[in-house]
């Protein structure tokens, strides 16, 4: 076991959410006794007066910022400019579906993988290194074999990453590119988590949602610390958030906590809303049935980063909404395309099949009357959409192509497009201004 | 009618290191009573002060998992594989 636990002087150690024991720091997931998830528990008082507004401010434009309230090894020196990604006022798409208020947090474009992964994966091979792992793994529905593939490579650790057979080919591609063996297994991701669970077993090997998982965890509150930040420092009002295991939900609100705990911004309820898929919406569906439990699905839904019929933070996840008073809504594949669409035409931002869900999904909660158009909103989009091209498939068929004339441009805009055709008043000639 | 019973490194400290055996359980509180007399130590491990299954745990047969199947009253075939895996499992605890 590794009994130090500080990082930075920052005191945590692993504790069991039921029992209540603690576990010192090793790379264990769950309570040897009760079985129940363990959890990292911060000593905040440990870092007060260190973690400040402007302690922060002096910080790299990385996670590491936040490395205080990371559970990194004394010593730690971070490599890779993880996170730190745009919080963008989204006002046309507001207009689109009635938000004054509106926020896009884009960790489409997270360094170095284009999806949120890139934080918690951060954290988890910071520990495995620490923990002795030459070899580091997933469980993967795509972004995350993506991650650990790509920042075990800057490590020089080998990865074996463990993926659904049906993964879309970008994500295939995107984590073989960078030397890590990718095991295809025959089943959807709770088969290939259950496997992993299997391996963590029987393998020394450094698995980042499964043994390593209570580290790799924490690295998702620095979405949270993030929106805090860049809302100059206060919460939001509303959260919008993709949910597939169920845990950045969850961890976003614990940033929150932290933040306010820390004195860093003023206490205010913040209401969490939960997005899925609903080929694939176990939360959603224990949330809108008030139950604490879940209750598993065969997931069948184009948004495979989301598609964890048995979600391991589930039931947490859950009665974490409803106490504070959020809600959990889920979208159909249809809206998810057109979701997706969307974001990119009102933002700018093309965002993978989660990012449809998760705008797809406040639409509804706006136009349900579950966010107030005047609230301060933020969606969390966490994927970047090159890596689901194949969802967009045929909505946008080859046009014709078009002799190299302007006459025939011309007709051929007039044809397509009228509204593109300048109209035939005369340009207005550039105004003279006198030198002097 | 047999069944072969499969238990993670997290379990197995209750049954004397034991991650496999056969059981002649027809269906999962059958197994939970079989428990109770082979491994003590396992029955209190996995089951709630209500003496059913700790919501942690997950049970799989032949890969399904038993809620797919029905849940308590689903009956085991001859020959099946049970596994139970805590829902969040992964290490063995011990030192790296």
């Amino acid at each position: 076991m590794v009994s130090s636990c500080t990082a930075q002087g920052t005191k945590y150690e692993l504790r069991c959410n039921e029992c209540g024991k603690s576990y010192g720091n090793q790379p264990l997931s769950g309570c040897p006794d009760c079985l129940a998830p363990l959890e990292l528990h911060f000593d905040l008082d440990s870092v007060r007066g260190r973690f400040t507004r402007e302690s922060v401010a002096a910080g790299p434009a990385s996670i590491w910022r936040y490395r205080e309230l990371l559970p990194v090894p004394e010593g730690f020196q971070p490599d890779l400019p993880v996170g730190f990604t745009p919080l963008l006022r989204a006002n046309a798409l507001g207009r689109r579906i009635g938000a004054d208020n509106l926020y896009i947090k884009n960790d489409a474009v997270c360094f170095p993988t284009l999806s949120f992964k890139d934080r918690v994966v951060a954290v988890a091979l910071a520990n495995a290194q620490a923990f002795g792992f030459t070899t580091v793994g997933c469980s993967s529905t795509g972004n995350l074999a993506n991650s650990v593939a790509a920042q075990a490579a800057r490590l020089g650790l080998k990865a074996c990453i463990l993926v659904p057979s049906d993964l879309e080919p970008a994500k295939i591609l995107n984590t073989l590119v960078y030397g890590a063996r990718l095991v295809r297994i025959d089943g959807n991701y709770d088969h290939v988590n259950r496997l992993c669970t299997l391996i963590a077993d029987e393998y020394r090997w450094g698995l980042v949602n499964v043994n390593l998982r209570p580290y790799y965890a924490e690295g998702s509150k620095t979405v949270g610390y993030e929106i805090a930040e860049q809302l100059g420092w206060r919460l939001p009002d509303n959260v919008v958030v993709p949910m597939a295991g169920g845990s950045l939900i969850r961890k976003i609100k614990k940033a929150f906590a932290e933040l306010i705990a820390l004195g860093l911004v003023a206490d205010k309820p913040v209401r969490f809303f939960g997005a899925q898929a609903t080929g694939c919406s176990p939360i959603s569906h224990s949330v809108k049935n008030g139950w604490d439990h879940i209750e598993p699905q065969r997931p069948n839904t184009i948004a495979r980063s989301l598609a964890i019929g048995n979600p391991a933070d589930g039931p947490a996840a859950s009665k974490m909404i409803r106490a504070t008073g959020g809600w959990a809504e889920d979208v159909s594949d249809v809206e998810i395309v057109s979701g997706i669409q969307e974001l990119a035409e009102t933002e700018g931002i093309f965002t993978e099949t989660a990012g449809g869900v998760t705008t797809a999904v406040a639409a509804r909660l706006y136009a349900h009357g579950k966010i107030s158009r005047d609230e301060t909103t933020v969606l969390c989009i966490t994927g970047n959409g090159l890596k689901t091209t194949d969802a967009l498939e045929g909505r946008y068929p080859a046009e014709r192509a078009v002799k190299p004339r302007l006459t025939e441009f011309d007709a051929y805009i007039r044809e397509v497009d009228p509204s593109l055709v300048p109209s035939l008043e005369p340009a207005l000639a550039p105004e003279l201004v006198s030198a002097d | 009618m047999s069944v072969k019973i499969v238990l993670p490194t997290a379990l197995a400290r209750h049954t004397d290191g034991k991650k496999s055996f056969d059981s002649e359980a027809a269906d999962l509180p059958g197994l939970l009573a079989e428990f109770d007399l082979k491994f003590p130590a396992l029955a209190q491990n996995v089951k709630d002060e209500h003496g059913k299954l700790r919501r942690f745990i997950n049970v799989y047969v032949n890969d399904e998992d038993i809620r797919f199947l029905g849940g308590d009253a689903h009956q085991f075939a001859d020959g099946d594989e049970v596994m139970l895996i805590p829902s969040i499992a992964g290490g063995s605890g011990s030192a790296i």
